[in-house]
């Protein structure tokens, strides 16, 4: 799990270039069929005579996406998807094919003062024309981190959701006996408003939506009021902005965790959203809901998850693929 | 072309019909099929059993405007906007309001009777009135109701290649999609003006449940900023450089072979081109793109400079440049098919 | 049909969104002897099918839920801390009475720190919602065998009769309008009506209209009127804002409403001497309505609103009349809209 983890963390897809992992993800599951959606979400399946399930887990990071290049070749660059700006001066970024910069801040006054459009990027060129050799305008990029072993406690960038990529590789590779329809979706495009889960749902029309995602904690110093932490188990939503889960689908994984002694602890989030929100309003309405893997310091180059927590998660997954559901 | 028409027609967001009247007038001679839908989407259809993959164009016929929401005593209008309209743009610009094109001015109170500190204020919706004439509110109601629209009574101008109006976001489109009706493809191709973009991109994504398309472009009249005060980082795109085409923006991460096959058939063609440089605002695309399974869709603009005020200015070659851009587009389509995966 | 006792029923049963299943329940009851079928969908909305003549079909949406609390952690004092489910001013939440709905049901009181232990400058400010708890008057272990994160908490409010028409209490939004469907409903059962009606009672609006989608998506409809309240007049509020109680159902203009619908709405209205207030708006973000406009191939759609003081807390205010005269409104035009309405919905 280590490894594989560290496969997928480590490689490039901030959203709408999610193509690196989506290679990765189709070379760890050799036996099956895939396929591409148009907007590029990956589609894999078992077919079933029983309820069809729709898992889903996003592959999409949030990242930046170049602006404008200057004549000395410095880049300018807007957000894709939720990146705190404070996070960003000194931070390393990488190219989809390979160019690596490092992001500069022009003189403040006062570090309160900093916005985007204070930073840009140094390709380590010195004119627009070498620039552009490497990088044009619209590319993106997204930012780089070394994943870290602290024992039970990993980090690295874009766990957030490959954290979830890495769980949901795993069920199928493992996927237990059921009569159930499994049909696991690799989405695009999440962190810019869910957007892949919709187009994905509507063409698979599944009964079931579970979605696999991270989730804040509240378990450092002087954190927000959430009872969520690292290394208690899988977390059960409730709900954040995007879903209220459905109380069947949420019951049910509460009543599957306690059967099989999975550790769970059950999540209120008051921000946030997940590819369930799309799932769960597809067509005539999908009862969904979400295994969440606590993490701390979410879309921060340093996402830090538990590995029992994983365990739990895939535990939680299985048990639920092969669930009698009504 | 009709741009000139078309930016002098009225059609305030659901209040569309007087553009519409005018597109469906001008399209009939050309395509096969035309009907609207009940929220006022107008489609025109062409080659529908053509064989090869189902294109949809699409533009946005509303407008920003105003609403009248009430009438003061003293017969002067109360307003809101519909769509996102900059307050500080209003003061002192003649409006016409409702079906009957009354003639109303935006006064703001004269600046002798500011004290210094309000005249540095911004005024806001609930600071400013419209005022038709009328002596008191029974002579106002006579003449119009709340409910009623308003939209600036800017007329069309040239100034060299460039011109000047209201509404080029997106008549600009209008006119781009009213002459390529004009030309025959070896596909099918649906012509879809939609209505209420400006309030949430409400109309496009049901007209895009309906038509069903393997690709999609969405023509739009896009901001540029190339102008004085303005870092060259922050220019958006450039007037008179070529359509632009987004990469990205708030609500459509554009499809990128789409993209690609734009940029590529502008250099083999030598045809003009821009990255759309900002990812700010968003259009049809957004609701299109995310319509039933998904469908790959880029929005492509004619760069338009003080865009929802009452003056906007842009590039007549630029609008030429689209519609062959867009032309070429469909063609290809018909030509290689799509390959999106 | 004793409107008021419905009102009261409704309005006191606990419905947050996402958890419908009382009111929903209690709806489905009422509404099954007066309609051909009631269904409900996967989400939990509730669909009447009430038989016309087959003109077209109309699609009727109020919604069944109301704001609430949810448990977010249980302090190591026992006390409860909450999120919210749905918009609130947290101002009103001071000093409440609730409902925790935890393995059995936990009366309590939203406590916050004293105006006696504050300083000057704190007790000038609002209390923020990380300020409040609730206290059950338990032990921590005995809150934690009873009460989980996730579980729902209500504000108590029985009904207040005030003088007249005018009735008091919680969720009467939308309530208030899912009585006036009730309305609509026990009138058409005894008229031959020309439009086919689904009554729809819609989960989930207060946090993001998304009962109304789908159920939208499952009727197919050729036209809808979502029904929702609106304000009410009151001192300060200016007269586009707010509507006057007990002057009749409030139409909307505004880009969410189709001109065909709106002028037929005043044209049985007037027909019917049932009085009506105009209300010009530039978006129904916020209500069911925009939600059912872009459903499928788009729906024709029409928002009707019942005039309520103080929305959003536990003492919205309404006159029953409305009620009554918004229930005739619908029943009118489901009567008297025919084939040629419908089929002329794209010509406008």
């Amino acid at each position: 799990m280590k490894e594989l983890l560290k496969k997928l963390t480590q490689a490039c897809g901030p959203s709408g270039s999610e193509q690196c992992i989506r290679e990765i993800i189709k070379s760890e599951l050799p036996n099956y069929e895939t396929r591409t959606d148009a907007l590029g979400n990956l589609i894999v399946e078992k077919k079933g005579p029983k309820s069809k399930i729709m898992f889903s887990a996003h592959m999409d990071e949030i990242g930046i996406i170049v602006t404008h290049i200057d004549k000395e070749g410095f880049l300018r660059f807007d957000f894709i998807g939720g990146v705190n700006p404070f996070y960003l001066p000194g931070e390393r970024v990488q190219f989809q094919n390979g160019t690596l910069g490092v992001i500069g801040v022009e003189k403040l006054d006062k570090i309160a003062d900093l916005q985007k459009s204070n930073l840009y990027i140094d390709i380590g060129v010195e004119s627009k024309e070498e620039a552009m050799k490497l990088v044009k305008i619209g590319d993106t990029a997204c930012f780089t981190s070394p994943f870290i072993d602290l024992g039970n406690r990993l980090v690295s960038k874009a766990m957030d959701n490959r954290v979830a990529c890495a769980l949901l590789i795993k069920l199928m590779q493992e996927l237990p006996e059921t009569d159930n329809h499994i049909v696991a979706v690799f989405t695009v495009q999440e962190e810019v408003g869910l957007r892949g889960a919709k187009t994905a749902a509507y063409g698979i029309d599944p009964d079931y939506g579970l979605a696999i995602d991270v989730t804040a904690t509240g378990d450092t110093p002087k954190a927000m009021t959430m009872d969520v932490s690292l290394g208690k188990g899988a977390a059960i939503k409730v709900k954040d902005n995007s879903l209220l889960a459905h109380p069947y689908v949420k019951d049910k994984l509460v009543e599957l965790a306690e059967a099989n002694n999975i550790p769970y602890q059950m999540e209120v989030l008051e921000f946030g959203g997940t590819d369930a929100g799309a799932i769960h309003l597809n067509r005539e309405g999908v009862p969904s809901g979400v295994i969440s893997v606590p993490t701390r310091y979410v879309h921060s180059r340093s996402e830090m998850v538990d590995v029992r927590d994983l365990d739990a998660a895939l535990a939680l997954a299985k048990a639920f693929a092969k669930a009698d559901l009504k | 072309m009709f741009l000139k028409e078309l930016s002098e027609a009225r059609g305030v967001s659901s209040r569309e019909h007087e553009v519409r009247d005018l597109i469906r007038e001008y399209i009939t001679p050309h395509v096969d099929e035309v009907f609207n839908d009940s929220l006022g989407n107008l489609y025109g259809v062409k080659g529908k059993d053509k064989p090869g993959p189902k294109v949809m164009l699409a533009a946005h016929m509303d407008e920003v405007g105003l609403m009248i929401t009430t009438i003061e005593k003293n017969g002067l209008l109360r307003f809101q906007p519909v769509g996102g309209i900059d307050p500080r743009v209003l003061v002192s610009k003649p409006v016409y309001i409702g079906k009957d094109k009354v003639v109303g001015v935006i006064g703001a109170k004269a600046i002798h009777l500011q004290r210094p500190e309000e005249r540095t204020q911004v005024l806001g919706f609930d600071d400013l009135y419209i005022d038709i004439g009328a002596v008191d509110d029974d002579s106002a109601k006579k003449l119009v109701k709340p409910g009623d629209v308003a939209t600036f009574a800017t007329s069309f101008g040239e100034m060299g290649d460039l011109v000047v109006g209201k509404a080029f976001d997106d008549r600009a489109g209008c006119t781009a999609l009213v002459e390529l009706t004009k030309l025959e493809f070896n596909c099918p191709v649906y012509f879809v003006f939609t209505v209420q973009e400006e309030v949430g991109l409400r109309g496009a994504g049901p007209a895009a449940y309906r038509v069903g398309p393997d690709v999609c472009l969405v023509l739009e009249g896009t901001t540029a900023s190339d102008v004085a005060g303005t870092d060259e980082e922050g220019y958006s795109t450039t007037v008179g450089a070529g359509p632009a085409v987004s990469v990205m923006d708030r609500s459509v991460i554009a499809h990128p072979k789409v993209v690609g096959r734009l940029f590529r058939l502008a250099e083999e063609h030598g045809v003009p081109i821009q990255n759309k440089r900002t990812i700010t605002g968003g259009t049809d695309a957004g609701a299109i793109s995310l319509s039933r399974e998904g469908v790959p869709t880029a929005p492509i603009a004619v760069p338009c400079r003080y865009i929802h005020s009452p003056v906007t200015v842009m590039s007549k070659s630029d609008l030429e440049h689209m519609i062959k851009l867009v032309e070429l587009f469909v063609h290809d389509i018909a030509d290689k098919g799509v390959d999106f995966e | 049909m004793d409107l008021a006792e419905l009102l009261k029923s409704l309005s006191e049963a606990s419905g947050v969104s996402g958890y419908e299943t009382m009111p929903a329940d209690l709806i489905a009851e009422r509404w099954l002897p007066m309609a051909d079928e009631v269904r409900k969908d996967a989400l939990g909305n509730v669909i009447a099918f009430k038989k016309g003549k087959g003109h077209g079909k109309l699609l009727l949406a109020a919604h069944i839920d109301e704001i609430g609390l949810m448990v977010k952690k249980i302090d190591d004092n026992g006390f409860i801390r909450f999120a919210t489910v749905g918009g609130f001013d947290f101002r009103t939440l001071v000093a409440q009475e609730v409902t925790v709905h935890g393995r059995e049901k936990l009366r309590g009181v939203i406590g916050a720190k004293p105006p006696h232990l504050q300083s000057p400058s704190e007790q000038k400010k609002a209390y923020e919602k990380d300020e409040f708890y609730i206290d059950v008057g338990l032990k921590k272990e005995k809150v934690e065998e009873l009460v989980r994160v996730g579980d729902i908490i209500t504000i108590n409010r029985e009904v207040q009769k005030l003088s007249g028409n005018r009735y008091a209490g919680k969720s009467f939004d939308d309530r208030a309008c899912v009585v006036m469907l009730t309305a609509c409903l026990e009138r058409l059962t005894e008229v031959h009506h020309n439009l086919d009606v689904y009554l729809v009672a819609t989960v989930q609006e207060e946090v993001g209209t998304r009962g109304a989608a789908v159920s939208a998506y499952s009727v197919n409809p050729d036209l809808a009127i979502a029904v929702d309240v609106c304000h009410g007049e009151f001192p300060g509020v200016r007269a586009d804002r707010g509507f006057g109680l007990g002057k009749g159902p409030v139409i909307s203009m505004g880009p969410d409403t189709h001109p065909k619908i709106l002028e037929k709405l005043k044209e049985v209205a007037d027909e019917a001497k049932i009085p009506y207030q105009l209300e010009a708006s530039t978006s129904a973000r916020g209500t069911d309505a925009w939600s059912i406009q872009i459903a499928r191939n788009g729906v024709a759609c029409a928002l009707v609103s019942l005039p309520l003081r103080y929305m959003h807390t536990s003492v919205e205010t309404l006159d029953l009349a409305d009620i009554k005269e918004g229930g005739r409104l619908l029943a009118e035009f489901a009567l008297k809209a025919d084939r040629e309405f419908v089929e002329g919905l794209p010509c406008f």
